[in-house]
């Protein structure tokens, strides 16, 4: 177990270092040169003052020492938490602008994640050879999973919030409701957040559905399984071990799902204006904020990591093999 | 986890890590579809019985209703352009209006006045051309690091599939989302690079089994007794016996840079001068169709997206059937 968890570390460890490196690297590598850029679109007309305004944003922003030691003074400052000052939203620092982000897209990833992955596993094992339940909820998982966030987000967003006005649309609260933990406050947060959540939630859930009903298939044609079935145990205890085991690879599969979700959690916000990360990096993007975008970058990254950590703990809860060093351990 | 699969996957990995076989791609948490696809690959001997595979093939009704509905927006693509009667980004006809067949506007306008259809068939083809290009790199190299792991074992396979691991980590979406920003992207062929750089690890993961497995066969000792060069034995015997997978995994890799390039072009970091389905999708956003009730602006380009990509998934689960006796309906 112990080298299971080392190996892992390994991985994230030399994960997180080559995202910081391309997350520094890649305004260094950019053809053109950034500072010119800014004193040119002063517009100064003189030489001298140019030159002199070159000389002092260089000094600034660092780049007037050596690459290393520009590439030493940003793991420096990533210790300390300093990840810079928005530009756009001057002087406002980085973290303050992901600090207030985050816990709405957390807010909606967290339970979108969850609850798709229980309800799709539960779907799926009951969809698994049975004809006529395959036959409806296979196409549908397919086609929900074919489906691109930000369509199903607009399409949500026209049918229950333009047609039928039931829910709202826009930020996280009504710009007139006060702030606090009143009841009115968190119902009218929950109204906000329904609606993008119910979009991540009905994406992720065609997946899940799927590799659960065919890793069911796969098990029921297992030994064990027709084993069970020859010794005359009841179809629901055979595939209720199929189940346990399928249950395997859906675990694993959620840490390689969370790159897609987080990617549509992005986009979900930019539609319905939810002012999580995904909206705040939409906002860099166009308004070239760049000390932001490396920013959420450098949290999307620490946040997939530890999730991928915890989903590797939860690994280790539910398969006994990896505790003894069998050959689960590997997985 | 059959025993088969279990033994393959005790031996294949040793001491590095086998996560479960989940493509990563947005799409597909087609998880068994890999070990499934081992399977037909060490059951069959390669495609010797085509005669037969024909026969399951155009009886298998998934395999069908999706190869016709990718096939149909393929052709949508090639000849449509030819009946539209205005150019994408022209502004030639009245703003927001409704499909009509009065002004060539078969799909309505937009809110600036320009072709719904015209846009929709170019999109239509960016789209393919971005879904082909990106999957065939991820695929390309996803068989050069997963046949090389695979194959060589030892030192050459710790360090691939470290980096396989690493990439894997990485969330595929934010990383091209952070260099797309800096270096824009010109056209659709670098966004399709950019797409399928990144996309590759879970193939090259899933190869690198496969290949494994395949190794320790008699064929495959035979030629390398018989002084067989690594990059021969691996492209004419070990290729060949899973021709069947690398097919249904190039169909996963394209809906996935289908879909990646859908949502990069949403946010705006697309290609310039185009006007990809994703785009389209942000401009009716950002002009606010969904307040005007433009319903045409917005559901056509989600939904041939949506159809594009599933008709895939579905032609990959109705090939996983036919290549796969056991996963025949009975």
């Amino acid at each position: 177990m112990r080298r299971y968890f080392a190996r892992k570390l390994i991985t994230y460890g030399i994960t997180f270092f080559a995202a910081v490196t391309v997350d520094w690297a890649i305004p260094h590598m950019m053809p053109g040169d950034p500072i010119a850029a800014l004193v040119g679109r002063l517009g100064v007309q003189d030489q001298a003052t140019a030159d002199a305004l070159y000389r002092s944003f260089a000094k600034a922003f660092r780049q007037d020492i050596p690459l290393w030691k520009q590439y030493f003074y940003f793991w420096q400052s990533l210790f300390h938490g300093d990840l810079g000052i928005s530009i756009m939203q001057f002087p406002t620092p980085v973290t303050t602008l992901i600090s207030r982000s985050a816990p709405y897209t957390l807010s909606l990833l967290i339970p979108a994640i969850l609850l798709s992955w229980y309800v799709g596993n539960k779907v799926g094992a009951m969809a698994a050879r049975r004809k006529g339940l395959d036959n409806t909820v296979l196409p549908i998982s397919y086609l929900l999973t074919a489906t691109p966030y930000m369509w199903l987000a607009i399409l949500l967003a026209w049918l229950f919030a333009f047609i039928w006005r039931v829910f709202p649309i826009g930020f996280a609260y009504d710009a007139t409701m006060q702030k606090g933990w009143t009841w009115a406050f968190i119902v009218n947060l929950l109204y906000h957040w329904f609606l993008p959540f119910l979009t991540l939630f009905l994406v992720s859930l065609g997946g899940w559905a799927i590799g659960m009903r065919n890793m069911i298939i796969y098990e029921l044609e297992a030994d064990y399984s027709h084993y069970l079935e020859a010794l005359g145990a009841p179809r629901r205890l055979v595939r209720k071990y199929a189940f346990r085991n399928a249950m395997l690879p859906q675990i694993t599969g959620l840490a390689l799902s969370l790159g897609a979700i987080l990617g549509g959690a992005l986009v979900t916000e930019i539609v319905f204006s939810y002012p999580g990360l995904g909206f705040q990096i939409f906002r860099a993007i166009s308004n070239k904020d760049y000390f932001v975008i490396q920013g959420i970058f450098l949290f999307i990254i620490i946040g997939t990591l530890v999730a991928n950590f915890i989903i590797d703990i939860a690994y280790v809860l539910v398969d006994p093999r990896t505790r003894i060093g069998m050959q689960g351990g590997q997985a | 986890m059959t025993e088969k699969a279990k033994s393959t996957a005790k031996r294949t990995t040793g001491k590095t890590s086998e996560k479960s076989d989940a493509p990563v791609t947005p799409a597909a948490s087609d998880i068994p579809s890999e070990r499934r696809a081992k399977k037909a690959a060490v059951t069959s001997t390669g495609m010797g019985n085509a005669r037969e595979m024909v026969y399951f093939a155009i009886r298998n009704r998934k395999l069908v209703i999706g190869l016709i509905i990718v096939v149909f927006f393929a052709l949508f693509a090639i000849f449509g352009p030819y009946f539209a009667q205005h150019k994408p980004l022209a502004y030639t006809s009245p703003p927001g209006h409704a499909p009509t067949l009065s002004h060539g506007n078969y799909f309505g306008t937009d809110y600036t006045g320009r072709d719904i259809y015209a846009q929709f068939v170019g999109g239509l083809r960016l789209l393919f051309e971005v879904g082909l290009i990106g999957g065939s790199i991820a695929a390309v190299i996803g068989m050069i690091v997963g046949f090389t792991a695979g194959y060589k074992a030892g030192y050459v396979d710790e360090i691939l599939t470290m980096i396989t691991n690493v990439t894997l980590c990485l969330p595929v979406f934010a990383v091209i989302l952070v260099i797309s920003s800096y270096m824009p992207v010109k056209g659709v062929v670098t966004e399709a690079i950019f797409i399928g750089s990144i996309s590759w690890p879970w193939a090259a993961r899933a190869l690198r089994a496969q290949t494994f497995s395949l190794t320790s066969r008699e064929f495959v000792s035979l030629a390398r007794l018989s002084g067989e060069r690594s990059w021969k034995i691996i492209f004419k015997e070990i290729a060949p016996n899973m021709s069947s997978y690398l097919f249904m995994m190039f169909i996963l890799l394209f809906g996935g840079a289908i879909l990646i390039a859908a949502t990069l072009d949403f946010i705006g970091l697309g290609p310039s001068g185009t006007m990809s389905l994703g785009q389209m999708l942000q401009y009716a956003v950002s002009g606010s169709a969904l307040v005007l009730g433009l319903w045409w602006w917005f559901v056509p380009p989600g939904l041939a997206i949506m159809l594009i990509v599933g008709g895939a998934y579905f032609m990959n689960v109705g090939l996983d059937e036919v290549f796969n006796p056991r996963l025949r309906e009975m």
